[in-house]
């Protein structure tokens, strides 16, 4: 198996001490910072980000791996020990969890959160390693029009078709959009939306976007809500252990969420949320227990947070099979790569196999790590989690504003911090989702170029984006992912669609 | 989704909040378009170039500020919660403090002002206490990034105080041959 092989070689770039210690630094401040309240994955790889610019790219990437991972472990505990509907890749952790917390049973919550995201995260990472050479091979057959006709896709799904609205998912994703194009257009040279300000003309930094809206924005909404909703912490009292009930209650869970989160992640969907959803509403069918659901069933945090790390995984298949983030987290990844130069796709795999399989690697290593760093150090975790709000979010915006002068030391990148901070707010104080927007800025500008290379191949034919099949089927795919939910929403099913919104990740 | 309470008291005035937004994306659409058109083609041959996306996404935000406008007449915006917006300004006006000073006073002071005005938003804190572990977090921070993962951050005199310390604590360790950089 050539894949075996690879996945071997990188295994030993990842094993190599160095990189391991990147990888333990990394899953260390990922859970650190993931567990903070109100910071999801998305704002955590945001935050972090600037660790690594000086890194070497594998090092840098590696050390991201295990940010990516540590952030999603930590925004679990985060939702068991305190009910933070923010957070919203854990939102269905939170159902379950806090209650279990809040009935003593706090430890094996965690516990059943953190093993079966390690059980979702190393058969996943396996998955991503066996998937992604097949997509790439199909990949290498796509031109700009199916590139163009993949993007429309991933628009209209991470915008429009989850969510309790498509206008307003629909509005953010064009806000995205329209900040794509400041800059200076690659192919002409010219200008666009810089108004003669020199700073506008490298275009809007995707990070300095991400650590706004989700920093800055999250920290001045929760300000504005002053004192309400009050938050407690549930100290984990008793055993940290699972009783055998709880094992066997939880290891089908475990793989169902898998089996239902990778696929989700995996396709040009978006979100990691929606795998979580659908694995919840199948664990409380399945459940011999349906009357514990709501009062802190352990299938219900079990299930959904395997689907949860599971989608996570699934999402580098497009990011890095395709180059195209389905999520926040995956466009702040795809920024990482950027930084170095490196455009993720089915390239990649043959001019630098060393750095894909390296990272693919690194995601099991820091899998492993987390299982073994998660547990014993809950009570460190726990502290973290108490820190009085005043400090926290002093600290938070400390770092935001580190990140973006580390990344580009000018007075005008922190003023547009805290105007897209501004934006962040307004956006999240009338619902929009702000996931849309940050995918929107990334992908935009891609989209626009691999349609004006069809165009260009076509002289100016628009018909060449339907006459070649591949395309053509994305296309009437995209198109069926904005009117179907339309219908469901105008026949009163709406509600479904906005249960599995994805809005933070 | 709007219960029939809210319908009924609201129904003769569309939601003014949604008519603000619709007007925004509006006037971004008219901004788009009018910087689309001061560009020029992409060359001889070439049906689409630099403005052809812009005047797109500029269509596009103005159906929308429709479609935001038919929402405000049906009142379908989610219901706001009451906003306090004393805790927004302190942070505001705390990272318009940051922007101010940084150029002037390094990384750390600036940073210090910054964490004090958000921690004091954020809930009932001795603001003299938040300025100076504010100052001392990010000088610490300014030490570890600057220094050992080498980030340009601006420095100001705290910094170039804490380089001297750092060069006299050092010095002794620095004399031999091929030593520390």
């Amino acid at each position: 198996m050539e894949t075996f092989a690879l996945l071997l070689q990188g295994l030993a770039v990842a094993a190599q001490p160095i990189n391991l210690l990147y990888a333990l630094v990394g899953v260390t401040l990922g859970t650190a910072v993931g567990v903070l309240p109100g910071i999801g994955p998305a704002t955590t790889v945001a935050l972090l980000l600037p660790v690594t610019y000086k890194l070497d790219p594998a090092g840098s990437l590696i050390m991201f791996a295990g940010i990516y991972y540590g952030g999603m472990y930590g925004g679990s505990t985060t939702s068991i020990l305190l009910n933070t509907p923010g957070e919203s890749a854990s939102i269905v952790t939170a159902l379950e969890g806090n209650k279990m917390a809040k009935a003593g049973r706090g430890g094996p919550a965690l516990a059943t959160a953190a093993i079966g995201s390690f059980v979702a995260g190393l058969i996943a990472t396996i998955a991503l390693a066996f998937l992604a050479p097949w997509v790439v091979k199909f990949a290498l057959a796509f031109g700009p029009r199916e590139y163009f006709a993949l993007m429309v896709l991933a628009f209209v799904t991470v915008s429009a078709a989850f969510g309790d609205s498509a206008l307003r998912g629909l509005t953010s994703l064009f806000i995205g959009l329209t900040l794509g194009i400041i800059g200076i257009d690659l192919q002409t040279g010219q200008a666009r939306m810089s108004f003669g300000i020199p700073d506008l003309l490298d275009g809007v930094e995707v990070t300095t976007l991400a650590v706004a809206m989700f920093a800055i924005g999250e920290t001045l909404f929760v300000a504005a809500q002053g004192k309400r909703a009050p938050e407690t912490v549930e100290p984990v009292r008793g055993s940290l252990w699972m009783s055998a009930t709880d094992w066997a209650r939880s290891w089908k869970p475990w793989l169902r969420g898998t089996a239902i989160g990778f696929p989700i992640g995996a396709m040009p969907a978006g979100g990691a949320e929606i795998g979580t959803f659908f694995s919840y509403a199948v664990e409380k069918k399945l459940s011999r227990h349906p009357e514990e659901f709501g009062n802190g069933a352990i299938e219900g945090v079990a299930g959904p947070e395997a689907a949860n790390n599971a989608s996570a995984a699934g999402t580098l298949v497009p990011l890095l099979t395709l180059g195209l983030p389905t999520s926040a987290t995956a466009a702040i990844m795809l920024a990482g790569f950027q930084q170095y130069g490196l455009q993720p796709g089915p390239l990649l795999f043959t001019s630098n196999p060393q750095l894909v399989w390296g990272l693919i690697a690194s995601l099991l290593i820091a899998n492993l790590m987390l299982i073994v760093l998660n547990l014993p150090l809950i009570g460190l975790w726990v502290k973290l989690l108490t820190i009085p709000k005043p400090w926290l979010y002093a600290g938070i915006l400390l770092f935001a504003t580190l990140g973006t002068i580390g990344a580009n030391p000018s007075v005008f990148e922190l003023g547009m911090l805290l105007v897209f901070g501004l934006l962040g707010y307004g956006l999240r104080l009338f619902h929009f989702p702000i996931a849309p927007v940050v995918v929107g800025l990334i992908l935009g500008p891609m989209a626009e170029q691999q349609l004006r290379r069809a165009l260009a191949i076509s002289q100016g034919d628009v018909m060449v984006l339907f006459t070649s099949p591949i395309s053509a089927t994305l296309l009437i795919a995209a198109a069926l992912a904005l009117i179907v939910p339309a219908i469901l929403r105008a026949r009163g099913k709406g509600q479904v669609l906005a249960e599995v919104a994805a809005d933070g990740d | 989704m709007i219960e029939p309470m809210a319908q009924a008291n609201k129904q003769r005035r569309p939601d003014r909040a949604a008519l603000v937004i619709a007007a925004g994306l509006l006037a971004l659409a008219l901004l788009v378009a009018w910087d689309a058109s001061r560009l020029g083609a992409g060359g001889a041959y070439a049906r689409i170039g630099p403005q052809t996306i812009p005047y797109l996404i500029a269509v596009c935000l103005a159906g929308l500020s429709a479609w935001t406008v038919v929402a405000a007449y049906r009142h379908s915006f989610p219901e706001r919660e009451p906003q306090e917006f004393a805790p927004v300004l302190w942070i505001v006006g705390g990272l318009v403090a940051q922007m101010a000073l940084i150029k002037f006073t390094g990384f750390s002071i600036a940073t210090g002002v910054l964490f004090a005005m958000t921690a004091r938003g954020m809930g009932r804190v001795s603001l003299p206490l938040a300025l100076l572990s504010g100052i001392l977090i990010s000088a610490f921070v300014w030490f570890v990034f600057a220094r050992l993962l080498q980030l340009t951050l601006p420095a100001g005199p705290l910094e170039h105080l804490m380089l001297e310390g750092a060069d006299i604590i050092t010095a002794p360790f620095r004399s031999a041959p091929g030593g520390a950089a």
